[in-house]
C-alpha cells in the first residue's frame, strides 16, 4: 500500500540561502519507559544497529537512528518500508517490560535542511530561541524546542544537514516559515 | 541661510549626491549624510510644529534623543510617521514630509495657541475638559485629537518584511563608541563568544568629533585598527545599526536591527528584532547633552553644542554663521574651537561659572575667542529663528547687559549618563554632585539568573568622561565578563589616552539663576510635549510632589523622545520649587524600548499566511478543491459545509444531512484527539480521569465517557476503546487533544507518579474518516477485505483489518443516530482511502458532509457538544448524564467537587429539549425569561422598567437560556437544546425568549432527543 502514501507537503522543496526539502517518508516509533534497562536499550540498537544515545543526542546513519527525547522516551527512526518490521521486533525484545510503543510515522513531517553550517543556524535562528551554537548543539546533539508557534525537534546530520521534525498537521506551516526564514542571510553564525 | 561648509565631513561622499524632498521641495545631499544634516546642509532650519502651541522648531541634537525634527517618511505602503531626521540616513530618492502644522508649514493656523499659552497651563486639560461630562466624547476630544497628534497613521498594508533572530552569547556589549569597542576586545580576546552591537552606522562613537586621541594618534584611527581586530577574530560579532532595546530578568535582551531603513529594499527584511540571551552584560551607551533653561531656548537654531559640532565635523554641516556657545561647563569649549577652526563665527562663549582655567578654556583663549564668565542668556531673539541673543548676569534675574547678533546657539548644561538600559532591570542610580548628574550605582547593580551582578556599564554611560579612564575601565569590565563567563584574560594592558584636566561644572537648571515669571514661561524643558518651566513650577505649587506624578500632570517626559533631554532639567526644576535635593525626588522609571521600535518588528514573521499555524487534516486539499467552507476548530481547519454549484450554506447544509440520513454521508473526523495510554496502571488511571468506569471495558469494545476538572466541571468527551489488557485508545474532542493530553501528564507526573502508566498523544498519526448513514455497511462491504457485519462487528466494538487494501481500524461508533464506523487509516494514506471510499460510495450515494450537519445530526440525537453544552460550569448531571457517572467508584476527578451543596442544588439548569410553536429557529444563547404577563407584555413591561418577573436589579429573571438551536432538515423545524431551571420537571410547559431583534419566540420544553429515541437505526 506504500505506493498510495503522501507526505504531507508531497516532495515541495525551496532553494534560499539554504535548501528546504521534504525529506520524505520515514519510519518513527515512539518508544517510552526506562532508558537505563537493557531491555530498552537492546530493542531500539538491535532494530537499528546504532549506538544508544545518551541524553540530547541523536544517533543516526542514514535514515536510521535513535533521537533521545526525554528521560523516559526515545525515537527510532528507520526506512519507511521497514517501520512494521520494526514495530514488531522492538515490542517482542521489550517482551513483558512496562514500556509503550507506538507507531508514530504517519504523524510527523520530516525536513531536510542543506547548506552551509552558518547559513543553516542562521535560518533556525530567526525561529528558535534555543542555543544554536556550534559548541551547544554540535552535529549529533539533538534539540526539541519551538519553531515560531509550534513545536520541533532538529539536528545536524553532518555540517551541512539539518534533520527536523514537525508534526503533520502543521507541515505546510512549517515549510512556509523555513522557506521565509531561508529567503534572506543574516551572516552571523 | 546655513549651507554645506567647503570642506571637512568625515562621514559624507561629496563623490555621491544623493536627492532627496522635503514637503515636496526637491533637494540634494551626500551619502553619509542623515535627513537631518542634509536638511541643515540646504539651510532648512525650520522643520517642525510643536505639539500644544504650534511654535516653530528645528534641530536641537544630532542623535536619538532629537526631540524636535520628527518626519512622515515614504508613503502609501512604506509610509512611516514620527521619524527622527537625526538617525535616518538619507538615501536616492528619500521622501520627508513636516508634522504638526496646518496648513503649512510656514503659516500655521494653530501657532495661534502660543499667543494664548498663558491659558494652557499644565494640567488645562484636565482642569478645562471635565464638565459637562458629555462634551468631552462629542466636542472637546475630536476637536484635540485633530488639532494635537503628530505624524499621520499609515492607511496602507506594509509592503516591507520583518524578521526575528535569536541568538546567546557569552558577553553582549551594547554600544560601539570607544569604550565599548574595547570592552568587546577585552572580552573577545579572553576567548568569550561576544556581540558588540551599535545603533548608528559607525563605530567610535563621539570620539572623533571630540577629537580624543588614543596611543597618540587621532581616536579614528584606533577605532578603524580594532574594528578591524574584532571582525578577524571568529568568536567576534559586530553589528552596527542595531540599538540595544531592552534589557530583561536573566540578561535578556532586545535589540533592534535596521537593515534597509537606510536602502529601502524588496528583497531584504526591514528590521530584525534580535532576542539575545547573554551570560553578561557591558553597557557602553554613552551620555546624552542636556539643554540649558534660558527663554525662548525652542527657537530653531538653539542646539545642543554636541550637536553642533557634529553637523560641522561629520557632516561638514554648520548650525549657522555666528554661533554663540553657551555653558555651564568645558565640553561646549571643544564646539566653540571646532565651529571657530571650520571657519564660521563664534561671536561669544557665555559661561555661567565664574572665571576659571581650564586647558580647553585656555585653547579658546588662545583662539582669541570672547569668553563672558559668570554671565548667561537673558533670552534669544528672533521670530521663527534665531537671530541673537540678550547677555545678561547669570546670577541675576535677567537684566539684559547686552545684545549679541548670530543666527545659532550652541548649548551645553552637562551630560547626563544613558543610564536606562542599566535601570530597566532594576540597577539603581546615584547622585553625582561632581557630574550634576545621574550615574549609575555599583553598589546595587542588575543581578542575573546565577546571583551575580551580570550587567557593568562603563565609558560615558558610567559618568566616565576622562578618555584614558573610560578606557582602562571598559577594558577591565571586558576582561571581568569574560572571565565570569569562563574565559582567561589576556594580559594586556589598556590602550593610553593623556588624563584630562577640567573645570567643574556648575549646576544650571536656570538661566539666569533667579529668572522672572515671564522668562521661565517661555523657557522650554520638554520641546516634545511643550513642557515649561513654569509648568513643572506650577505642578509643584498644585502640590504634586511625586516625580512621577508631575510627570503626568505636566506630560514631560511622556512622548515618543521619553524625556531623553528633558527629564533631568525637569526633576530638578521640581526639587528647587519643593525644596528638596535631587536624589530625594528621584527619576522616572525607565522602561524599555529605549528609542521606539516598529510594530513590523515586534511581529516578525507573523503575517499573512504566517500569522499563525493552521493545522490541516490529511484530506484538507481535497475539501478545499471541493467547495469547503472551513470552520475553525481550535487551529485546525474543518469544512463546516460543501458548497456545490449555486448552493447557500443553508442548502448544502440541508442537502448533506438529508443525505446522510437517507443515503450515506463522509465525514472528515481526523481532529478527534487520539490518546494512547498504556501500562498496567492504565485502568486504574482513566477510573480516575472518566466520571465513568473503564477498566471493566472489555479489549475489542468502545465506551463513552466523560472528563470532568477537579472542580467537577465537563471539560472534555469522547469514545474510549480498549485495545489490549495494558492499553486503551481514547478519543478526545478536537480542540481537546492537547490539553487532555497534558491534563493526564500532569497528574501523572504530579500525583501519581508511582503509576505504571505511559501515555503517547497520536492524534496525527491516522486519517479518521467516518462513513455514516443507511448505506455505510455495503460502502465498505464494496471496498471489502473484512467483515463489517452486525455480528462481527457490533455497536460499540472495533476490529483491525483492511479495506479495501488498506490496513484499518474500524470503530462503530455513532455521532449521528445513524450506523456509522469510524475508519482510522494511517495518516500518510489517508488522501487515498478517501479518494477509494468516494469511488466505492458512488452507486450508494455518497457525499462528504461538514461540521454543520454533524452538529445538527447530533443536536437531533440529544447529544451533547462540549463547548456548547458545556460552558465550564456545567457538570454532568445537568446534562442529565447520570447514567455515565459511576456510582460504584471510589473516586474520580470532580467526584467530591460534585457533592457540594451548590452542585446538588435541585434549582440548577438542567438540559432540555426546546421546541418552538411555530417550528422557526431559536435565536442561540437566547435566555428564557421568568414572566406571568405572557411574553409581550412582560418585554413591554420590562421596557418600562416595570418589575414583573424581575430579578432585584429589575432586569427579566433568567431561567434558562438555549445552547444549541438548529433547523432540523429531518424533522422540517426548529429544535433547540438548553439548560432551564427544573427543566425536566417541567416537560410541556412554554417558555419566552426575547430576542436581541424585539422578536419575543416562544417554546415548548420536550425530550431533548428528538429523532430515533430508541436507537434502532444506529444499532443495525
Amino acid at each position: 500500500m506504500s505506493d498510495t502514501a503522501r507526505t504531507a507537503l508531497n516532495g515541495a522543496s525551496y532553494q534560499g540561502v539554504v535548501r528546504i526539502e521534504d525529506a520524505g517518508l520515514r519510519g518513527m516509533i515512539t518508544v517510552r519507559g526506562d532508558l537505563a534497562s537493557t531491555n530498552i536499550k537492546n530493542a531500539a540498537t538491535g532494530v537499528t544497529g546504532v549506538d544508544f544515545p545518551g541524553q540530547g543526542e541523536a544517533k543516526c546513519v542514514g535514515e536510521t537512528g535513535i533521537l533521545w527525547m526525554s528521560p523516559d522516551e526515545i525515537m527510532v527512526l528507520c526506512p519507511w518500508a521497514e517501520r512494521n518490521a520494526a514495530l514488531t521486533q522492538i515490542r517482542t525484545t521489550l517482551g513483558p517490560a512496562h514500556s509503550l510503543v507506538a507507531d508514530v510515522s504517519d504523524a510527523r513531517a520530516v525536513f531536510t535542511l542543506s547548506g552551509p553550517d552558518g547559513a543553516l543556524r542562521d535560518t533556525l535562528a530567526k525561529l528558535t530561541p534555543a542555543n544554536l551554537s556550534p559548541q551547544e548543539l554540535p552535529v549529533g546533539r539533538l534539540r526539541r524546542t519551538r519553531l515560531a508557534q509550534i513545536p520541533g525537534a532538529f539536528w545536524f546530520r553532518d555540517t551541512q544537514t539539518v534533520e527536523l521534525i514537525v508534526f503533520r498537521s502543521v507541515a505546510r506551516y512549517a515549510f512556509d516559515l523555513l522557506s521565509n526564514a531561508a529567503a534572506t542571510p543574516v551572516g552571523h553564525y | 541661510m546655513t549651507a554645506r561648509l567647503t570642506t571637512g565631513g568625515r562621514l559624507i561622499d561629496r563623490q555621491k549626491p544623493l536627492r532627496f524632498s522635503f514637503n515636496g521641495k526637491g533637494l540634494t545631499g551626500y551619502e553619509g549624510d542623515t535627513l537631518a544634516s542634509a536638511l541643515m546642509a540646504n539651510g532648512q532650519t525650520l522643520l517642525g510644529r510643536s505639539f500644544k502651541y504650534h511654535r516653530p522648531r528645528g534641530l536641537v541634537a544630532s542623535g536619538p534623543e532629537e526631540p524636535n525634527a520628527l518626519m512622515t517618511l515614504g508613503r502609501d505602503k512604506r509610509m512611516e510617521p514620527n521619524a527622527r531626521a537625526t538617525t535616518t540616513e538619507l538615501f536616492d530618492g528619500l521622501e520627508a514630509k513636516s508634522q504638526n502644522h496646518w496648513p503649512s508649514l510656514e503659516f500655521d493656523i494653530g501657532a495661534i495657541n502660543a499667543h494664548l499659552s498663558k491659558f494652557f497651563p499644565a494640567g488645562f486639560y484636565y482642569k478645562t475638559f471635565l464638565h459637562p461630562r458629555p462634551f468631552w466624547k462629542h466636542l472637546y476630544e475630536p476637536i484635540i485629537r485633530r488639532a494635537a497628534g503628530l505624524g499621520p497613521a499609515p492607511r496602507h498594508r506594509d509592503a516591507d518584511t520583518y524578521e526575528h533572530f535569536n541568538t546567546t552569547v557569552d558577553v553582549l556589549v551594547i554600544g560601539g563608541g570607544i569604550s565599548g569597542l574595547q570592552a568587546a576586545k577585552a572580552s573577545a580576546e579572553a576567548g568569550a563568544e561576544t556581540l558588540l552591537i551599535e545603533q548608528s552606522a559607525h563605530w567610535g562613537g563621539r570620539a572623533p568629533a571630540d577629537g580624543v586621541e588614543i596611543n597618540g594618534a587621532p581616536a579614528e584611527h584606533w577605532i578603524t585598527e580594532t574594528v578591524a581586530t574584532l571582525d578577524a577574530l571568529p568568536n567576534t560579532r559586530l553589528r552596527a545599526r542595531t540599538m540595544g532595546a531592552g534589557v530583561y530578568d536573566h540578561g535578556y535582551v532586545l535589540a533592534y536591527e535596521r537593515l534597509a531603513d537606510h536602502a529601502p529594499a524588496e528583497d531584504a527584511p526591514r528590521h530584525r528584532l534580535w532576542r539575545i540571551r547573554a551570560k553578561r552584560i557591558v553597557l557602553a551607551t554613552g551620555a546624552i547633552e542636556r539643554p540649558l533653561s534660558f527663554a525662548n531656548n525652542d527657537l530653531p537654531g538653539v542646539l545642543l553644542a554636541s550637536a553642533a559640532r557634529d553637523y560641522a565635523v561629520n557632516y561638514a554641516a554648520g548650525p549657522g554663521q555666528r554661533s554663540v556657545v553657551v555653558t555651564n561647563n568645558d565640553d561646549a569649549y571643544r564646539t566653540a574651537i571646532t565651529l571657530k577652526d571650520t571657519g564660521l563665527d563664534v561671536p561669544a562663549i557665555i559661561d555661567a561659572r565664574p572665571e576659571t582655567d581650564s586647558p580647553l578654556i585656555n585653547a579658546a583663549r588662545a583662539k582669541g575667542l570672547r569668553i563672558e564668565f559668570g554671565k548667561g542668556i537673558a533670552k534669544v531673539q528672533g521670530r521663527g529663528r534665531v537671530e541673537g541673543v540678550a547677555l545678561c548676569h547669570h546670577a541675576g534675574t535677567g537684566e539684559p547687559l547686552e545684545d549679541i547678533p548670530c543666527d545659532a546657539v550652541a548649548m551645553s548644561g552637562g551630560w547626563s549618563p544613558a543610564v536606562h538600559l542599566w535601570s530597566h532591570t532594576g540597577g539603581k542610580l546615584q547622585w553625582d554632585e561632581g557630574l550634576a548628574a545621574f550615574r549609575p550605582d555599583p553598589e546595587r547593580a542588575p543581578i542575573g539568573a546565577d546571583g551575580e551582578t551580570n550587567i557593568s556599564i562603563v565609558g560615558a554611560a558610567n559618568g566616565v568622561f576622562d578618555t584614558a579612564t573610560a578606557l582602562t575601565q571598559a577594558d577591565a569590565a571586558g576582561k571581568a565578563a569574560a572571565k565570569a563567563t569562563g574565559h582567561t584574560p589576556k594580559r594586556k594592558a589598556a590602550p593610553k589616552a593623556e588624563p584630562e584636566e577640567r573645570a567643574p561644572i556648575l549646576a544650571v537648571w536656570n538661566m539666569p539663576a533667579l529668572a522672572s515669571d515671564d522668562l521661565r514661561s517661555k523657557t522650554w524643558l520638554d520641546y516634545q510635549n511643550d513642557v515649561k518651566v513654569s509648568d513643572v513650577e506650577l505642578a509643584a505649587r498644585e502640590g504634586f510632589e511625586s516625580v512621577e506624578h508631575t510627570k503626568r500632570y505636566t506630560t514631560l517626559g511622556m512622548a515618543t523622545d521619553q524625556g531623553k533631554l528633558s527629564n533631568i532639567n525637569g526633576l530638578a526644576v521640581l526639587s528647587h520649587e519643593i525644596g528638596q535635593p535631587i536624589p530625594d525626588t528621584g527619576t522616572t522609571t525607565f522602561r524599555p524600548p529605549y528609542t521606539p521600535i516598529s510594530m513590523g518588528a515586534i511581529a516578525g514573521e507573523a503575517r499573512g499566511d504566517l500569522f499563525q499555524p493552521i493545522r490541516r487534516t490529511p484530506i484538507h486539499d481535497w475539501h478545499d478543491a471541493n467547495g469547503a467552507r472551513w470552520e475553525p476548530v481550535g487551529h485546525w481547519r474543518r469544512p463546516y459545509a460543501y458548497l456545490q454549484d449555486g448552493e447557500s450554506i443553508d442548502e448544502a447544509v440541508h442537502r448533506e444531512v438529508t443525505n446522510t440520513r437517507n443515503r450515506v454521508g463522509l465525514l472528515d473526523a481526523s481532529t478527534l484527539g487520539k490518546i494512547l495510554v498504556k501500562g498496567p496502571d492504565a485502568g486504574r488511571f482513566l477510573d480516575m480521569l472518566y466520571t465513568n468506569m473503564m477498566s471493566t471495558l472489555k479489549p475489542g469494545r468502545c465506551r463513552y465517557g466523560l472528563m470532568c476538572t477537579e472542580n467537577g466541571f465537563l471539560t472534555d468527551d469522547g469514545v474510549v476503546a480498549r485495545i489490549n489488557e495494558d492499553t486503551f485508545l481514547c478519543h478526545t474532542t478536537s480542540g481537546g487533544a492537547d490539553r487532555i493530553h497534558a491534563h493526564m501528564e500532569e497528574w501523572l507526573q504530579t500525583e501519581w507518579w508511582d503509576w505504571q502508566v505511559y501515555t503517547a498523544n497520536i492524534t496525527e498519526q491516522y486519517a479518521q474518516i467516518a462513513v455514516v448513514g443507511p448505506n455505510a455497511r455495503a460502502v465498505l462491504e464494496a471496498l471489502g477485505g473484512m467483515d463489517v457485519s452486525a455480528e462481527a462487528l457490533p455497536f460499540m466494538s472495533w476490529a483491525d483489518g483492511t479495506l479495501g487494501g488498506f490496513k484499518v481500524r474500524i470503530y462503530r461508533i455513532s455521532f449521528s443516530g445513524e450506523l456509522s464506523y469510524e475508519i482510522a487509516v494511517g495518516a500518510n494514506e489517508g488522501r487515498a482511502f478517501w479518494d477509494s471510499l468516494l469511488a466505492a460510495g458512488a452507486e450508494h450515494g455518497i457525499q462528504p458532509y461538514g461540521t454543520e450537519a454533524l452538529h445538527i445530526m447530533r443536536a437531533e440525537k440529544g447529544f451533547i457538544m462540549i463547548g456548547d453544552e458545556t460552558d465550564g460550569t456545567v457538570i454532568p448531571q445537568d446534562l442529565g448524564l447520570h447514567w455515565a457517572i459511576s456510582k460504584k467508584k471510589d473516586d474520580y476527578l470532580g467526584k467530591r467537587a460534585q457533592e457540594r451543596e451548590h452542585m446538588t442544588d435541585p434549582n440548577r439548569w438542567r438540559l432540555v429539549g426546546l421546541e418552538t410553536l411555530d417550528g422557526s429557529v431559536l435565536p442561540d444563547g437566547a435566555y428564557a425569561v421568568d414572566t406571568d404577563l405572557g411574553a409581550y407584555e412582560a418585554v413591554t413591561e420590562y421596557a418600562r422598567g416595570r418589575k414583573c418577573g424581575a430579578n432585584e436589579n429589575g432586569q427579566a429573571a433568567m431561567i434558562g437560556r438555549v445552547t444549541s438551536t438548529y433547523h432540523s432538515p429531518t424533522l422540517g423545524r426548529g429544535i433547540a437544546m438548553g439548560l432551564v431551571e427544573n427543566g425536566p420537571e417541567r416537560m410541556g410547559e412554554v417558555l419566552t425568549f426575547p430576542g436581541t431583534d424585539g422578536t419575543v419566540y416562544e417554546a415548548k420544553i420536550v425530550s431533548p432527543v428528538f429523532y430515533d429515541p430508541e436507537g434502532e437505526k444506529q444499532n443495525v
